[in-house]
């Protein structure tokens, strides 16, 4: 099996049979990584260049885990976007790295759209690490891998997704992907951290915690940005916490047996308290990392691997 | 030489004419116009006058484009103003007025007399400047208006730097005013366009773009009407893009102020769903809007609202757009594109040839002051011959304009000018047209 595509630019792009094949191969690659020797020789020769132009340590370090696991040549560039002439660093790099020959460029961007102006530039296959507030289509499938590894299913599940949904990539590529699985998705937030039109993406939307998480079967809380309050998008951290904590309290509104999940890295006490994501009776968080691995092996393996 | 432009359809809206005329050109004015001036002059003329049979053509007073950018000084790699005057008469343009917004800034008379000398030696278009309301566009302290008319500008603008202080902008339309120089206005609320990118709505959050919302448009174009009423004065609004604009000077027209408003081809032909994709070529300011807000620049331009068509010509270097969306800079190279699209609204019936004509000529002169727009015996032979059934498709590589950035790139037109005649002399002629 492979995948018919050339990227993976975003869950908006990818089917519904595409996202079960995907979770499915992934699911079979979660053994590799209990094993002693944590490594198949699936992709020896591919090489794979991570090129994150946004500090990342989980991310990244996942994808190069990912690409060594199948033994490819992982090579990983961090660079800043800070200099005078910006997007020159993508255009030049990108040509740069293609008359390299890689076989898969990982990009992390901190400006919506790059991936797709890199897959314009180039013939290797690309995959979206996260491009500004857009897409982060390998995190939505390591969550909608996880829920479908603690619930069975995603269809028919409800899913509340609480925080700053405006600039959350996060947020964007699992309402795309839960929706297109028959999810029912709720989103909370304070008005200003509520884009506009959001329901036309087919999601309810509340401003009160409480409202959106009852009755959840799951609940993803965003991690709040400490910038956006000099954007009066909050008034303070201590008036957030106090409304959009997810906490012992609050949480008894949801399912019974509901899980949280987080992106990642988590303020502990502002969006989720310690309590909650520590419990292991609820918290899925360390489970939603290590399905990253086998979701981004999966995914170079569909792209580049796999020919017969 | 003397021209005869004969057997075309003339169309002066200021003269009420659409009717078949022929027109004789002498010594850069228009000597005669008459429905047999062939027959009369044929006989005894023959030899020291140039016959072109335009018979199919329409005739129109040369267009003029009102908001235009050329690149020079500061910007030669974009725009110069010899490459920016071959793409208006390439685009029909007889006249063409400029944005002060190159580098340095078009705020002293010095700068704006090497505009006007570049232009002189370029000898294709027509180039009125226009001038900065404040210092360097910086919106603090005002420029020297009276001199910079001596000069040569026809107007006063801060482009794409609006002016936020309220107190100034009321000095710059009353000071202006008091001139006869207009004031023209791109309406954007900095604190509210912030740094977003495209429309706000759903495109904008699908897209992950951060968005300028509609209000960032209406509230400055609401500022400028109440300064004018409250001054009596008069301004002009640039490139209007929304729903809400068009009702606010709809009303201000209604209560008799001096407010007149332009749109440019974009905001009536492209919504922002058509971002999808990020091409940077459709990045431009104000966004391009909702599908709601093109019906309402439609019905503004039938109603006589919006009084103008205006290109926005805003030419770029690939090193401007070929980049991350949030770092490419706005504008669209238009005008080699403005006509052909301007003429789908008759296709589409927004607007009859005549009130077209009127909106690409006769207003955009009279709210400059310019003494253009209108064919009469004894006025400059500005002229625009258009095939109005020309088919064709835009190639942004045969654009005169160092700018290539349009997202209109091989699209498919209908009508264009063949002939643009600036000062009796002929300019422009397309391939198409046999002389």
């Amino acid at each position: 099996m492979k995948l018919e595509k050339k990227d993976i630019l975003g869950m908006q792009d990818l089917s519904v049979d595409e996202i079960n094949l995907i979770l499915e191969t992934a699911e079979s690659f979660l053994e590799i990584s209990t094993r002693e020797i944590k490594k198949v020789p699936t992709l020896r020769g591919k090489t794979i260049i991570n090129l994150f132009f946004e500090a990342s340590t989980r991310t990244r370090t996942s994808f190069e885990i990912a690409g060594k696991r199948l033994s490819a040549d992982t090579i990983n560039i961090s660079s800043s976007t800070s200099s005078v002439v910006k997007g020159e660093t993508l255009i030049d790099t990108a040509r740069n790295l293609e008359a390299m020959n890689p076989d898969v460029i990982v990009i992390r961007h901190s400006a919506a759209g790059a991936p797709h102006l890199l897959s314009s530039l180039v013939k290797q296959s690309i995959i979206n690490a996260g491009d500004g507030a857009h897409e982060h289509p390998t995190q939505a499938l390591l969550d909608m891998m996880t829920i479908k590894e603690k619930k069975g299913r995603i269809s028919g599940l409800k899913i509340a997704i609480a925080g700053d949904i405006a600039h959350s990539r996060v947020a964007r590529s699992n309402i795309y992907g839960l929706t297109k699985m028959g999810a029912e998705i709720v989103v909370a937030g304070p008005a200003t951290m509520l884009p506009r039109n959001i329901e036309q993406m087919g999601v309810k939307v509340f401003n009160n915690l409480d409202d959106a998480i009852t009755g959840a079967d799951v609940v993803m809380m965003l991690r709040i940005q400490l910038e956006r309050q000099k954007q009066s998008v909050f008034p303070s951290l201590r008036e957030y916490s106090q409304h959009y904590c997810l906490n012992r309290h609050n949480i008894k509104l949801a399912k019974n047996d509901v899980i949280v999940m987080h992106p990642g890295p988590i303020n502990r006490g502002v969006e989720i308290s310690p309590d909650i994501a520590d419990d292991p009776s609820c918290s899925v968080i360390l489970n939603q990392v290590n399905n990253g691995v086998a979701v981004r092996m999966a995914l170079l393996y569909l792209l580049i691997g796999g020919h017969e | 030489m003397k021209i005869i432009l004969a057997g075309a359809r003339l169309i002066d809206p200021t003269k009420k004419i659409d009717a078949q005329m022929d027109i004789l050109l002498e010594e850069g004015k228009i000597a005669k116009i008459n429905s047999a001036l062939l027959k009369s002059t044929k006989s005894k003329d023959a030899g020291k006058v140039k016959v072109i049979e335009l018979t199919g053509m329409i005739v129109t007073p040369g267009l003029i484009d009102m908001h235009t950018h050329l690149r020079e000084p500061g910007f030669e790699y974009k725009e110069t103003v010899a490459s920016g005057c071959a793409a208006a008469v390439a685009g029909g343009f007889t006249s063409i007025a400029c944005m002060p917004n190159t580098s340095p800034v078009n705020d002293n008379r010095s700068i704006t007399e090497f505009i006007r000398r570049k232009a002189l030696e370029a000898d294709l278009a027509n180039v009125y400047p226009i001038g900065a309301i404040s210092v360097n566009s910086e919106g603090k302290q005002l420029t020297e208006f009276w001199d910079l008319k001596e000069a040569g500008v026809v107007g006063l603008s801060d482009d794409g730097n609006p002016v936020m202080d309220a107190a100034l902008m009321r000095r710059a339309l009353e000071y202006a005013y008091s001139l006869g120089l207009p004031v023209i206005s791109h309406c954007e609320d900095k604190n509210l366009s912030g740094d977003g990118l495209i429309n706000e709505g759903y495109y904008s959050t699908i897209l992950g773009l951060n968005g300028i919302p509609s209000i960032a448009e209406e509230a400055m174009v609401a500022r400028d009407i109440i300064i004018a009423e409250f001054t009596n004065t008069r301004v002009h609004i640039a490139h209007v893009s929304t729903a809400g604009s068009v009702r606010l000077i709809r009303d201000a027209k209604k209560r008799g102020l001096k407010i007149t408003a332009e749109t440019a081809p974009h905001y009536f032909t492209l919504t922002d769903e058509a971002l999808q994709g990020y091409d940077t070529n459709l990045k431009v300011n104000p966004p391009l809007r909702s599908p709601q807000d093109v019906t309402a620049i439609k019905d503004g331009l039938t109603d006589g609202t919006i009084d103008v068509i205006a290109c926005d010509h805003a030419p770029h270097g690939r090193t401007d757009k070929e980049l991350e969306f949030e770092y490419a800079q706005n504008g669209i190279s238009g005008l080699e594109t403005s006509l052909g699209l301007s003429l789908n609204l008759i296709r589409e019936k927004i607007l009859s040839w005549p009130e077209l004509i009127a909106k690409m000529s006769a207003n955009p002169a009279r709210i400059l002051n310019l003494p253009k727009g209108a064919l009469s015996e004894g006025s400059d032979a500005d002229i625009t011959v258009i095939d109005p059934h020309l088919k064709w498709t835009v190639d942004i590589k045969a654009f005169c304009s160092r700018g290539k950035n349009s997202p209109f790139s091989r699209r498919a037109m209908q009508g264009k000018a063949v002939m643009t005649i600036v000062g009796g002399e002929i300019k422009y002629a397309a391939p198409s047209l046999k002389l």
